[in-house]
């Protein structure tokens, strides 16, 4: 009971104390709803009526961009697929390569991870990475979804996408990106797996969402959305608005930065912060169900296109390359890790390819509508072999205990990503190149070196920011409640001391 | 009378368990175990984790006998769970002092 009161009054110190920060940005709105015109939704208006209202509209001024229900359908069912990608996904996945003691205090801390994460979303996190701050952090002009729909008079703003004239709901932006919020905090469940305290994860979470996810989201993804860009004149007023990482012109299509590299640090952070779990490096620490785990990774790789591919945010050409990137670029990384294994290790292991999945499929995240066939391919096999380096030679230079390699698969594989990107976006390479005047929406190319330098800058800000908030975060974990249990109930393990139950019985 | 223990490879139970069958012995008792003797343990490999398996899967076979059948025995185990690689197993031979068949309260060669 003393915790859970600790626990409201950090809720309520995040609450209280944030607006501290960002108090002087708190301009009007622009979010990625630039474009404020609603949709009427009347259930007896037909299509004949609103093709009428739409033709009155375009005599007064240009018809505001209608979302149309192909992309609402594709978005809504990647957004599906994507809290799939978490529960049960990575939950099994990481469930499966635990002892059999431990098995649902890993299901447990991502299941409510991922509900805590949804909540807070909804409440302040939205809001704070994706509407028009300052550079580093949006405002509160959608705290509660304020303004984003109006359910009584049925009025549904409008987010942009990539394409000019091209919306989709705002509520289903705001759904689509809660994943993306939950799965990140999830991800670093991994890395203190088998000896934390149930509440410290809890506290952890809140903090680091509040003050490392949302703002390096807001950096790298806020913009004012292509239908802004009317007038050339008007294009260094609108990047102003822009995050920070996105006006140094940084391409991350899926979240490399903001979901792995962010992750993966915090993960690092806290495998050194928590310590090693008991007997580490002496006693066998056997994964009890890789069976779970392979399912798990598998389960992985379907959501991950809807991660992906909805991350072009309209059912395209955009988000058909992310969609056979993904696919490609994973079952590279599965062949090159698993050969890889083989070669400098003896035997090609289950847990190999099911790491080599995710190692793919965090290192094209990225790069998934940013680069061509040619760039998959190479990012996929260089994932695979990167990332069982980096879980074999890089963790043991490291010396951490980061339990299920947070950081081997998910940094590593990021950052491998994020700077590959650079490289095979160019045209030259059979990458797209990106958009270049969003007035005109033409694309073009600079160089290879200048764009892995931005691709860098990017990188290296991620880790700064994410590694500090979590040094801060877990501190404060600390100090609540402690992250560390006692010897005892950690050799007896954290499901029978912390949750009152056993994963297995007979 | 006699007690005889052999640890034998899993998969040989079957052939064992036949063998002893064929020459008279009335009961066996089996029990899953671990253990090493010279054929030493494994290593598994858990992405950069290595760990040495010391304790292989046997199976234990506890049979009570009347002196006389010991040869008999010791030969059938011998012949069925042998595969001529190392980790067959051995065979340990006891004097047994006392059998009690609980039902009838038998004692001896009888309550075998």
């Amino acid at each position: 009971m003393r915790k859970l009161i600790a626990l409201l009054a950090l809720l309520g110190a995040v609450t209280l104390g944030a607006p501290g920060i960002v108090a002087a940005q708190d301009k009007p709105a622009a979010t990625t709803s630039t474009v404020t015109e609603t949709i009427k939704v009347d259930a007896k208006a037909g299509t004949v009526t609103e093709t009428v209202k739409m033709e009155e509209k375009t005599e007064a001024k240009p018809a505001a961009p209608e979302p149309n229900k192909g992309d609402v359908a594709w978005m809504l069912i990647c957004t599906v697929i994507v809290i799939m990608m978490s529960i049960p996904a990575l939950a099994l996945f990481y469930g499966g390569m635990v002892r059999a003691k431990n098995m649902l205090s890993v299901l447990m801390q991502v299941f409510v991870t991922f509900s805590l994460i949804t909540v807070l979303w909804f409440v302040y996190g939205y809001s704070l990475a994706f509407t028009e701050g300052n550079a580093f952090i949006g405002g509160f002009d959608r705290l509660f979804l304020s303004g984003a729909l109006n359910v009584p008079a049925g009025e549904f703003a409008t987010a942009a996408t990539f394409s000019k004239g091209v919306v989709i709901p705002e509520i289903v932006f705001v759904a689509f990106q809660a994943t993306f919020a939950a799965i990140t905090c999830c991800l670093i469940v991994g890395a203190f797996a088998e000896r934390i305290k149930f509440a410290a994860v809890l506290i952890f979470m809140v903090v680091w969402f509040t003050f490392a996810y949302a703002p390096i989201a807001h950096m790298v993804w806020f913009w004012p959305g292509p239908d802004a860009y009317t007038d050339p004149k008007l294009v260094d007023q609108l990047n102003a608005t822009a995050g920070l990482i996105w006006q140094w012109g940084a391409l991350d299509f899926a979240g490399g930065t903001v979901v792995h590299i962010n992750a993966g640090i915090a993960g690092l952070v806290g495998a050194y912060m928590v310590g090693k779990r008991i007997g580490f490096g002496r006693e066998a620490m056997s994964p009890h169900n890789l069976p779970l785990t392979m399912v798990g990774a598998a389960l992985l790789w379907v959501g991950w296109f809807g991660f992906n591919a909805g991350s072009a945010l309209e059912a395209g050409n955009s988000a058909a390359l992310a969609f056979i990137n993904t696919l490609l670029a994973t079952a590279c990384a599965v062949i090159a890790w698993s050969f890889g294994e083989w070669l400098f290790k003896g035997k090609p292991s289950m847990l190999g390819a099911a790491s080599g999945a995710v190692a793919g499929l965090v290192a094209i995240t990225p790069a998934a509508g940013n680069v061509g066939i040619p760039g998959a391919f190479v990012i996929g096999l260089a994932a695979g072999l990167v990332c069982l380096w980096g879980v074999n030679g890089l963790k043991r230079l490291l010396g951490a205990d980061d339990s299920l390699d947070v950081f081997g698969v998910h940094a590593v594989g990021g950052i491998l990503g994020a700077l590959l990107t650079g490289v095979f976006n160019a045209p030259s390479l059979g990458g797209p190149g990106f958009v270049t005047d969003w007035v005109t929406a033409a694309t073009g190319f600079s160089s290879i070196g200048e764009q892995v330098w931005i691709q860098a800058k990017a990188v290296l800000l991620t880790i700064v920011w994410s590694g500090v908030v979590a040094a801060i975060a877990y501190k404060i974990a600390d100090a609540i409640v402690g992250l560390r249990v006692t010897e005892e109930e950690e050799r007896e393990g954290l499901d029978v001391n912390y949750h009152g139950e056993s994963a297995y019985h007979g | 009378m006699k007690f005889v223990t052999a640890i034998i490879k899993p998969f040989k139970l079957d052939e064992v368990r036949e063998a002893l069958s064929a020459i008279g012995v009335q009961g066996v008792t089996v029990t899953e175990v671990k253990g090493f003797g010279r054929q030493k343990g494994h290593t598994e490999l858990y992405r950069g984790a290595e760990y040495v398996v010391d304790f292989l899967p046997k199976v234990k076979i506890e049979v009570a006998i009347k002196t006389e059948m010991l040869e008999q025995v010791i030969e059938a185990i011998e012949k069925s769970a042998n595969t001529g690689k190392i980790g067959d197993g051995k065979v340990f031979v006891f004097d047994l002092e006392q059998v009690i068949r609980i039902r009838t309260g038998e004692t001896g060669a009888e309550a075998l």
